[in-house]
């Protein structure tokens, strides 16, 4: 018997249809991963396992844990599996926790209410967990507050808040999605050796296919709600059976075609030296003011119609140096000079038109009150003269048509487009007033893989129509080894590498960058004849 | 938690201090002379003379001001100009009658709206809530000395239950005080727990649709108990605001209530003072007002860092 | 549908105490300059809707006519709030962490400490009780009200990457403030306007009863009340008829208000306090 059955779901919410027969199982010891885009039903599927759902929901079919229907269980019986046969792990540690508690307390509470332990072998046991995790006492004692704890270390609270009672199943929700890419390969092993040691069944929802594509043993591939193949995860990847599934494996692993980079050095940017400091809380009234060092004596050289990629975790200070360049924030010492000026909070407005930029969030990079015409124009303030009338039109028609939108779309309010649309908005208003220099923050982070793939072959067919420079600020190392032709690696302020990208990226000589590729998850490798 | 308690202290001091400044420009330097302002336009110079030198408005201003706070901190309010009685302990006696109506009022707000908000977030949507938000949205629009008088119509004259106003004194009994403060209490306090009802409920909502209550949820606790040992506490760190601002609305809305039931407290106090123009006990009667709200938004920052362990630790 | 009715209820009720507030410009019932001794404390009847006063004079043209003192002193309040709070908020928000951040902010927690009728009060022990020094005390409590939920909704409004992409554009703070942050923390301005407003009637009622608010002869609410006081026992209507116009005009703003977040931005939280 399985551990786990789900047979003909489907599953409602008022008149929207979000699940439509969904069936599969999952055996004692196995990892079975739930992938899909945004919308594809996949977290809607681990939500209906634990019986945790919109009061609206309204679900058919069965969920058979062990024999157990879950769907004709009471409430209180439900509430008796949940943590006890069932334990689940969500995306977001920053906000999992509840934040008044202490992280003894959590991980206490799960094993106080389904056992009749006493307090003091239930902390004992949640000592045993929390050590187990990789957070010993000793380091971490149970008195800590989640907020005391980084991101990685509270997914790990997280864990062992699921795993306290050896539950038959473990259902990873997205776990390491909002982590970097060294805490996300720990999580991963960490879960992986928790299965093996425990036998239990775990559900991993991911949307990314590099992360399950050397931990699953089988794959469920969902789109708009169904199932469209599933099977063992490499027999699937040799013989991807339906479209669907080769799209988005050729879209997880998606290789631009890059034209060659110009030669002749003609630098236009020029970062030297430059340091950037914050100044943090006095820790004692009349204490001499500490310094956090976000950008730490930092020199690189961006030439003329280079594409150029800056890699690091959170925190290493790469939006600072990005605010940086864009001139909105000062520099404590050293100098960025771009097209031969010098860039800062006092400089010339007409000088920043070379520079344009464009964000991660698709929803928050716009006005929601403007028209699309009146946000992608929003550059023209830097030009003495800009256009008016006819000449405006003409410049926006261009520049929407650049991105592959139409030229009525300038009419239209931002609320009307899709995020992938948005960012090819984000793109035309940096394109519009011509800079010599765009850079891309995180701007395909947020995006699903297929929508992505689509917008970094933009960017490559914009690299050879406009002949762009520009500098890839990512944390992706899959994204920023397809769209660049040299790499600067960053860590904790500091450039601690850079070259090449192909170069590093092979034969990276810093031990950082040479953990960071480790750390990246790598699809399989496969030959084109499945596609 | 000592370096952020000391921290609110130190802010506490500075606010009274410019509290101070602020109150004595107002009515020391504002009206010009106050001698002459307080003995009308008819005085003769002498007397006007003698009551500059008894106010001790004959030295700097800067003194004058150092003077007064100097004397507030020794518990020296100054003498009062009508009444001819230390204005300390003509406020010392009036106390006796406001302090505790605003606190009466307090405990009987807080009784009825978290209750009230709490079943109303668990019964979101369902008539009970319903029923509960008409109420408190009518509760809202009450005023609260025209719901005095009402209270007064039906409970004091009508049905007899209650005296229609004043108070005996603590010495005639402490249950006889309580009952004569308590149909003012219930009208200081109804509309504000209204409010409070609904600070109440929309914090909870909001704090239902956190993550770390989805968690919760997935370790087996029940709705109910997920509410009671997770939501509360979380969602009690914006209420303990509310309550902090509420006291201070209380103090002043009771100085309007007073007038309703004729009680001797610092609202009948300041009003006769500001017709008798004795700048003297206006002015300490105000500060010591300032003063209280600044002090129970001390005590509400207190209460912040022992709910929220994210403020002791930082700094 | 629960949003449509409390726009509905709600714009009705203020609208009716607006109308009565503008007819009693062009028309009363009854002149209530007029003593009419012979007829006082008439219970409500055919002839006198709302009875009459221990003057005589027709309560019903008097609820109008005091309309017109609780709107007027309300709308200015608020407008004193608004014109001072809103660019002060934005100041203290584009300039988030600086010392001119830190003044505005002291200052509104100095103002926050000042109850609106003790401001009431202090201008009044100094300067005579009138409407004026009402609306004067109202509307400074105003201002930091306004200025604290703009300088809130700015400052997430200034973590926004499209504010970033204006000031990549070049433009200046003020710029970016006039023409991005103000149009989207409108909606919360408005909501939160009229719920300020139904403070202020409140407000104003209760200074006038206590006296130091409008002075006889102009008819307010509040002053009604404090002349009803005393012969609540045997005429209580000249109590209860006052109350319920501050009631309905209060309660409409609120459900106005309520009707308003829900149908710009649900998402909007009102602060009432």
């Amino acid at each position: 018997m399985s551990l786990l059955t789900v047979d003909n779901l489907s599953l409602s919410i008022g008149d929207f249809s979000i699940l439509r027969d969904v069936s599969f199982s999952i055996e004692p010891g196995e990892i079975v991963a739930v992938t899909g885009e945004s919308g594809s039903g996949k977290s809607m599927t681990a939500f209906s396992v634990m019986q945790l759902l919109p009061e609206r929901a309204k679900s058919t079919g069965q969920i058979r844990l062990e024999g157990k229907d879950l769907l004709s269980l009471s409430e209180p019986q439900l509430c008796a599996i949940r943590g006890n046969d069932i334990g689940m792990v969500f995306q977001e540690p920053m906000t999992a926790l509840n934040p008044v508690k202490t992280i003894g307390a959590q991980v206490m509470e799960t094993i106080l209410i389904h056992t009749d332990m006493t307090p003091a072998q239930a902390e004992e046991q949640a000592r045993d967990m929390l050590t187990r995790v990789g957070l010993p006492p000793d380091r971490f004692p149970l008195s800590r507050y989640p907020h005391e704890l980084s991101g990685g270390q509270r997914q790990r609270v997280v864990i062992a808040m699921a795993i306290a009672l050896r539950p038959k199943l473990l259902i990873a929700d997205e776990p390491t999605t909002a982590l970097d890419v060294t805490t996300q390969a720990q999580i991963l092993d960490l879960l992986k050796e928790l299965v093996a040691e425990f036998g239990m069944g775990l559900m991993m929802i991911t949307h990314d296919l590099a992360v399950v594509s050397d931990m699953a043993d089988r794959i469920i591939v969902m789109r708009h709600g169904e199932i469209v193949e599933q099977g063992e995860t490499r027999a699937l990847f040799a013989d991807m059976k339906h479209p669907y599934t080769r799209a988005l494996f050729e879209a997880s692993g998606h290789q631009v075609d890059l034209p060659d980079a110009p030669d002749g050095p003609d630098p236009i940017l020029q970062v030297t030296n430059a340091i950037r400091d914050y100044p943090l809380p006095r820790t004692r009234l009349f204490a001499p003011r500490e310094h956090h060092r976000a950008v730490n004596d930092i020199t690189f050289t961006i030439h003329h119609g280079e594409r150029v990629g800056l890699v690091g975790e959170s925190g290493c200070g790469k939006s600072t140096l990005t605010r940086a360049i864009l001139g909105l924030e000062p520099l404590q010492s050293g100098s960025i000079t771009a097209f031969g000026h010098t860039v800062g909070p006092a400089m010339n407005p007409a000088l920043r038109s070379g520079l344009q930029v464009v964000f991660q969030d698709p929803y928050g990079s716009f006005n929601p009150r403007h028209k699309v015409a009146r946000i992608v124009t929003e550059p023209f303030h830097l030009l003495p003269d800009p256009p008016t009338g006819t000449a405006r039109d003409t410049a926006i028609a261009e520049a929407l048509t650049a991105v592959g939108l139409k030229p009525e779309d300038a009419q239209k309010y931002i609320h009307e487009f899709s995020g992938g649309q948005r960012q090819r908005i984000a793109i035309a208003r940096a394109l519009i007033i011509r800079p010599e220099l765009i850079i891309f923050d995180e701007a395909v982070s947020a995006l699903d893989v297929s929508i992505r793939a689509q917008i970094l072959d933009l960017i490559a067919d914009l690299s050879r129509s406009h002949n762009l420079s520009y500098l890839f600020i990512s944390h992706d190392l899959s994204v920023v080894r397809t769209v660049t032709d040299r790499v600067l690696v960053m860590k904790s302020g500091e450039i601690v590498e850079q070259g090449d990208t192909k170069e590093v990226f092979s034969n990276p000589q810093h031990p950082y960058t040479q953990t960071l590729i480790a750390a990246a998850p790598v699809l399989p490798q496969v030959g084109k004849g499945a596609a | 938690m000592l370096r952020y308690s000391l921290k609110r202290l130190a802010s506490l001091v500075i606010s009274l201090a410019i509290a101070s400044l602020v109150i004595f420009l107002v009515i020391e330097v504002a009206p010009g002379d106050p001698a002459s302002y307080m003995l009308g336009i008819n005085a003769q110079p002498e007397t006007v003379a003698a009551l500059r030198a008894e106010l001790g408005l004959d030295v700097p201003k800067a003194e004058r001001y150092l003077n007064w706070v100097g004397g507030m901190v020794q518990g020296d309010f100054g003498t009062s100009y009508t009444y001819r009685t230390p204005v300390g302990q003509m406020i010392a006696d009036r106390m006796w009658v406001s302090l505790p109506l605003a606190l009466y009022a307090l405990t009987l707000s807080t009784l009825i709206a978290f209750p009230a908000g709490i079943y109303a977030a668990a019964r979101r949507g369902k008539p009970g809530d319903m029923a509960v938000m008409g109420a408190t949205q009518l509760g809202v629009a009450v005023p609260n000395f025209w719901f005095a008088m009402m209270l007064v119509l039906v409970f004091a004259i009508n049905l007899r239950w209650f005296s229609a106003g004043g108070f005996p004194g603590w010495d005639k009994g402490f249950w006889l005080s309580m009952k004569s403060l308590t149909l003012p209490a219930i009208a200081l306090a109804l509309p504000q727990s209204a409010i409070l009802a609904r600070v109440m409920r929309s914090s909870l909502l909001d704090i239902l649709s956190e993550d770390f209550m989805r968690t919760a949820r997935a370790k087996g606790l029940s709705r109910r108990q997920a509410l009671w040992r997770h939501g509360l506490r979380n969602a009690l760190i914006p209420v303990l605001t509310i309550i902090g601002l509420q006291f201070s609305f209380l103090l002043a809305g009771g100085i309007i209530i007073e007038q309703v039931f004729f009680l001797p407290g610092l609202g009948r106090l300041i009003f006769q003072s500001i017709s008798a123009r004795d700048l003297i006990v206006v002015e300490s009667v105000v500060m010591l007002l300032v003063f209280s709200v600044i002090l129970v938004n001390f005590l509400v920052d207190l209460a912040y860092a022992a709910v929220d362990p994210r403020l002791r630790s930082r700094t | 549908m629960i949003r449509s009715r409390n726009l509905f209820i709600g714009g009705t009720l203020c609208f009716v105490v607006v109308a009565a507030a503008l007819l009693s410009f062009v028309w009363t019932p009854y002149d209530i300059t007029q003593m009419d001794i012979p007829n006082k404390l008439q219970k409500p009847n055919g002839i006198h809707w709302f009875g009459t006063d221990h003057f005589g004079r027709d309560i019903f043209s008097m609820i109008m006519i005091g309309a017109r003192t609780s709107l007027a002193v309300a709308i200015v309040a608020v407008g004193i709030g608004m014109g001072l709070g809103v660019p002060l908020g934005l100041w203290a928000a584009a300039n988030k962490g600086g010392w001119i951040d830190e003044i505005i902010m002291r200052g509104n927690d100095l103002i926050f400490a000042f109850p609106s009728l003790v401001i009431a009060i202090l201008i009044t022990a100094v300067m005579g009780a009138s409407a004026l020094n009402a609306i004067i005390a109202i509307g400074i409590f105003n201002i930091p009200v306004f200025a604290r939920l703009t300088r809130s909704g700015a400052l997430s409004l200034w973590e926004r990457e499209f504010i970033l992409a204006a000031r990549v554009a070049g433009k200046s703070k003020p710029r970016i403030s006039a023409e991005h942050i103000l149009p989207n923390v409108a909606n919360l301005l408005i909501v939160q306007g009229t719920i300020q407003f139904s403070l202020g009637i409140l407000a104003e009622a209760g200074l006038s009863y206590v006296g130091l608010g409008a002075q006889p002869p102009t008819p307010s609410w509040g002053r009604m009340l404090a002349d009803a006081q005393t012969m609540v026992s045997f005429a209580p209507h000249l109590a209860l008829v006052p109350g319920l116009a501050i009631v309905t005009a209060v309660l409409g703003l609120n459900l106005l208000g309520d009707g308003l977040r829900d149908l710009l931005d649900p998402k909007i939280r009102v602060v009432r306090s």
